[in-house]
């Protein structure tokens, strides 16, 4: 099968503190692979890394074979890397469709002074559609400041769906979500599967074993086990590391 | 209120209020508008920077000192008969304003790409004090050089010339800055409304945001903050050809205040925040200048005021919270 999105032998300190060890992870086209893991298991620095906000001390990331590892987060995102955020990081001021047109215009790659961003035209279209996808069509003209939390985690997805990339990257999409809206972008997230593999940071463990192909866990920096649903859930030492503690 | 009619009304009156002077007789008060509407304009450029890039530029100055001084250096060498170099080319001086303004553009355009090339590294409070530095060197700079006035500044004869006007004539040289104004005016409004427009207010709101896409935030603001210093650079110009004269203080880190504070006053990042910022406060360096030469307490009274009590400015109170124009 093929990689899309692979780390190889990632690490990453912090003074004393080993927050990567020696990393290696494959997203395999098709597939949601979740990532779990403890607090402070070091889940976000990973993701850190993969997006380009970090750059890992050795080991490299490649997107579709090609070495990103070098490259600024604006160049991933060109590349093909689309990420969705823990907290929220939109243009809070501007409208709904504003921040989905600002994606389809990332993608576009041009960034013109003349005309009007939200003339109606190819631009606009894309913008619209991928709305529509996560149901926000009839919020396009809200202020983001004023949808809630939920609404904002869907335009998140919305905005990564504009850049049409190789693979995503989402860091919790659920959370706070509650358990109608966690559902809904449930079966969502399955059908976007097939498009683009995910990476999936989550804490909701009912969407990771209904969504996951694979799941690798995290523990103190390192992967412990990567498998199948079931392969983890009977791994006597994810047991005692990760779900023993919570479920 | 509408924001819109409401930059309407400030428009007309902008309008009527000279032409009313005219009719009056009050050639000063002509002039006084010139002046707004001259500050107005380098706030304009301002604007685009603070406002759309929420780049906080202590440095403006700079760019309105090199516009005044394009135009100084230019016209004095004019009126002198002497050239400002002769090799390896021939280069004489000009009292004709649209090759100051020309000059005037390109140089403060130059400037503006270096600064920002290398202040736009750092953010926040780095920022506004690596600008100031840059506006405080050509300041000192101004004061030293001999060559064009130092200390004293250069004086200009005759206000330089324009195809088909009398520019000494108040209402004629005061029609000439309005229209420059309403294209200032009208660059802003296209630029907020392009797709330049809404990545560069995007970076502003979450540069993670704007990367997240696959858009690099310094480009942007780099093509922001020079089209900003152009603009400044230009009202520069203007403004030395309407009191025929130039001096270092155009470079002074207040002056780069002022023109921050009549825009907040005005109401950042809103289209007609400049033009309303610098009408009230020439009109308070007027009508209060007169009573109390400490008028500027009454200025950082509204200031103030307008922090705590109104962040969109006199628009915001007016027109309330809302878009670009």
């Amino acid at each position: 099968m093929d990689n899309v999105l692979q780390t190889i032998g990632i690490s990453k300190r912090f003074g004393a503190l080993e927050a990567s060890r020696d990393i290696s992870l494959t997203l395999r086209s098709g597939e949601i692979h979740a990532l779990i893991g403890p607090n402070g298991a070091g889940k976000s620095t990973l993701i850190a890394q993969i997006a380009g906000t970090l750059k890992p001390d050795s080991g490299s990331v490649l997107l579709d074979g090609a070495d990103i590892t070098n490259l600024s987060v604006a160049a991933r995102a060109r590349a093909g890397l689309g990420r969705t955020f823990q907290i929220s990081a939109l243009a809070m001021e501007d409208s709904v469709l504003q921040n989905a047109v600002l994606g389809a215009l990332g993608a576009s790659g041009r960034l013109p002074l003349f005309g009007a961003a939200l003339a109606k035209g190819e631009i606009r279209d894309k913008a619209e559609a991928a709305l529509e996808r996560v149901g926000l069509s009839d919020r396009a003209a809200m202020r983001v400041g004023d949808l809630s939390h939920g609404q904002r985690r869907q335009l998140e997805v919305a905005v990564a769906l504009t850049l049409t990339p190789k693979a995503f990257v989402m860091d919790e999409p659920m959370a706070g979500l509650g358990t109608r809206g966690s559902l809904g972008l449930t079966g969502f997230l399955d059908g976007l599967r097939s498009e683009a593999p995910i990476l999936l940071v989550e804490h909701d463990m009912d969407a990771v074993f209904a969504l996951a192909d694979r799941i690798s866990v995290l523990v103190y920096g390192q992967i412990i086990a990567t498998g199948t649903v079931s392969e983890i859930r009977a791994h006597p030492e994810v047991r005692r590391a990760y779900l023993g503690e919570e479920a | 209120m509408s924001e819109r009619s409401f930059n309407a009304l400030v428009l007309l009156g902008l309008i009527a209020f000279p032409l009313w002077a005219l009719w009056a007789d009050e050639p000063f008060l002509i002039t006084l508008a010139t002046r707004a509407v001259i500050l107005a304009i380098a706030g304009v450029g301002l604007n685009i920077a603070l406002g759309l890039g929420g780049l906080v530029s202590l440095g403006h100055a700079a760019f309105f000192g090199l516009g005044g001084y394009a135009m100084g250096i230019l016209a004095s060498h004019a009126q002198m008969y002497d050239p400002i170099m002769t090799a390896p080319i021939l280069i004489e001086g000009t009292k004709s304003m649209p090759v100051i303004w020309l000059v005037a553009i390109v140089v403060s355009g130059l400037a503006a790409l270096a600064i920002g090339a290398l202040s736009l590294r750092t953010s926040g409070v780095y920022f506004i004090m690596i600008t100031l530095a840059f506006g405080q060197m050509f300041y000192y700079f101004a004061i030293s050089w001999p060559a064009y006035g130092g200390e004293d500044g250069l004086s200009i004869y005759v206000r330089n010339g324009f195809p088909g006007l009398n520019t000494l004539v108040p209402i004629q040289f005061y029609g000439l800055t309005f229209a420059i104004l309403l294209i200032a005016l009208a660059l802003h409004w296209q630029i907020a409304r392009s797709p330049f427009g809404l990545a560069l207010n995007a970076a502003r709101q979450s540069s993670v945001r704007a990367q997240t896409v696959g858009i690099a935030p310094f480009r942007l603001r780099l093509i922001a903050f020079t089209i900003s210093g152009m603009i400044t650079g230009l009202a520069g110009a203007l403004f030395a050809d309407l009191n025929r004269f130039v001096s270092p203080t155009m470079f002074s880190w207040q002056l780069s205040g002022e023109i921050i504070v009549f825009v907040i006053i005005g109401g950042v990042a809103r289209l007609f925040g400049p033009v309303v910022g610098a009408i009230v406060f020439i009109m308070l360096e007027h009508v209060l200048g007169g009573l109390s030469d400490y008028w500027h307490i009454y200025l950082g009274a509204l200031l103030l005021g307008i922090v705590l009590f109104a962040r969109g400015g006199i628009i915001g109170l007016i027109a309330g919270r809302g878009g670009h124009g």
